[in-house]
């Protein structure tokens, strides 16, 4: 799998990026940066959203044997734009308006007549907004961090 | 519905899949009743309501029964040669991986035009688990103009008539060869257009 991955073409790293933060975006958000985008180019649903399991496996150190940690739900889409590219979303959760803009905005971001737009206009503002809700998260946690630490018993 | 992440992912850049059932649960399911009834019905021409994308060179029943009944345990067989696009479609849609060797697949979809393997060179099944065995799904040019055989056997009140016409020249031998095997051997759905009609290894047929 990772050696097909890296054999892929090289704009294949730039679509799993964004497929990444469209994925991790919150639908309130995304929905919020879609509204902007104005008349979308004509599309068709190769798969309508549709929601399920599938299994995540992992690595035990990140490089011991392979098991499965466990099924997660999660509902995927696929649209045909007009002009040809096709988006693909594998979105966590339920939410199937998410999955459906998702593979919209993926399907765009392959043309090269939407793509700059659409990362100005979506992508970059999704993924600060996801960097922010991390770090306030992160700063929220560090505010009530304890340190553990046991002192040496003199023997 | 457990989703397959591994297949059934976007082709790559060129041709682009036609889409499959607009509702794809119910349209399983109404093509599932479908197989059951023309299974249990043998010979009797059951008529199937057809996907809103059909691939090329495959019919709107063969894409239903591939649509409902294959997926990523079912490994599939074609006959070599298959268009890309029809490829790329049962890929996308079903996830189903492709078999070099009919003996490995459960299900051996054989359109209008290419010649089926053998039904002995299909997967039997195993005597603990006769159920093993490969469907074959064979696309014939008509169901009623064809040379008339006789069937009879469960689900079938005296004898049914069946007129196929486009298979091999063989068939109704090795047929006789495969009901022999009982329990063992392979189950037929022929296809004809929108139409299907079940021919499971149960059937006896006489010319």
């Amino acid at each position: 799998m990772k050696q097909q991955a890296a054999d892929a073409a090289p704009g294949q790293a730039a679509r799993a990026a964004w497929m990444r933060v469209l994925a991790l975006a919150s639908p309130a958000e995304l929905d919020r940066a879609c509204a902007g985008l104005g008349a979308l180019p004509a599309h068709r649903w190769l798969r309508r959203p549709e929601t399920g399991m599938a299994m995540v496996r992992a690595r035990s150190g990140g490089d011991g044997g392979r098991f499965n940690l466990g099924e997660m739900t999660l509902t995927r889409c696929t649209v045909a734009l007009e002009d040809g590219p096709v988006g693909v979303a594998y979105v966590q959760g339920r939410d199937a308006r998410h999955a459906e803009q998702a593979a919209l905005l993926d399907g765009l971001l392959q043309l090269p007549a939407w793509h700059e737009r659409v990362r100005e206009g979506v992508i970059a503002p999704l993924a600060r907004a996801r960097e922010e809700r991390l770090s306030r998260q992160s700063a929220q946690d560090a505010a009530t961090r304890v340190e553990f630490f046991t002192m040496v018993r003199g023997e | 519905m457990l989703l397959s992440t591994q297949a059934g992912r976007a082709p790559a850049s060129g041709y682009v899949p036609q889409p499959g059932y607009d509702d794809p649960v119910a349209g399983a399911q109404s093509a599932f009743r479908a197989a059951l009834h023309a299974l249990a019905h043998p010979g009797t021409p059951v008529r199937t309501a057809p996907p809103r994308g059909v691939p090329p060179g495959l019919s709107p029943a063969m894409t239903a029964l591939l649509l409902t009944l294959a997926d990523a345990d079912t490994p599939l067989w074609l006959p070599p040669g298959t268009d890309r696009a029809t490829l790329g479609y049962l890929r996308f849609h079903c996830a189903s991986p492709m078999a070099d060797d009919p003996a490995e697949a459960r299900f051996v979809a054989v359109p209008a035009g290419a010649a089926p393997p053998p039904l002995a060179a299909c997967r039997q099944g195993e005597p603990a688990y006769p159920d093993r065995s490969a469907t074959l799904l064979l696309e014939v040019q008509s169901l009623t103009a064809g040379r008339a055989v006789t069937l009879r056997g469960p689900g079938i009140a005296a004898r049914a008539p069946l007129a196929a016409a486009g298979l091999p020249g063989d068939f109704w031998r090795q047929w006789r060869d495969n009901h022999g095997r009982f329990p063992l051997g392979v189950d037929v759905l022929l296809t004809c257009g929108d139409q299907l009609c079940g021919l499971p290894r149960t059937t006896l047929v006489e010319e």
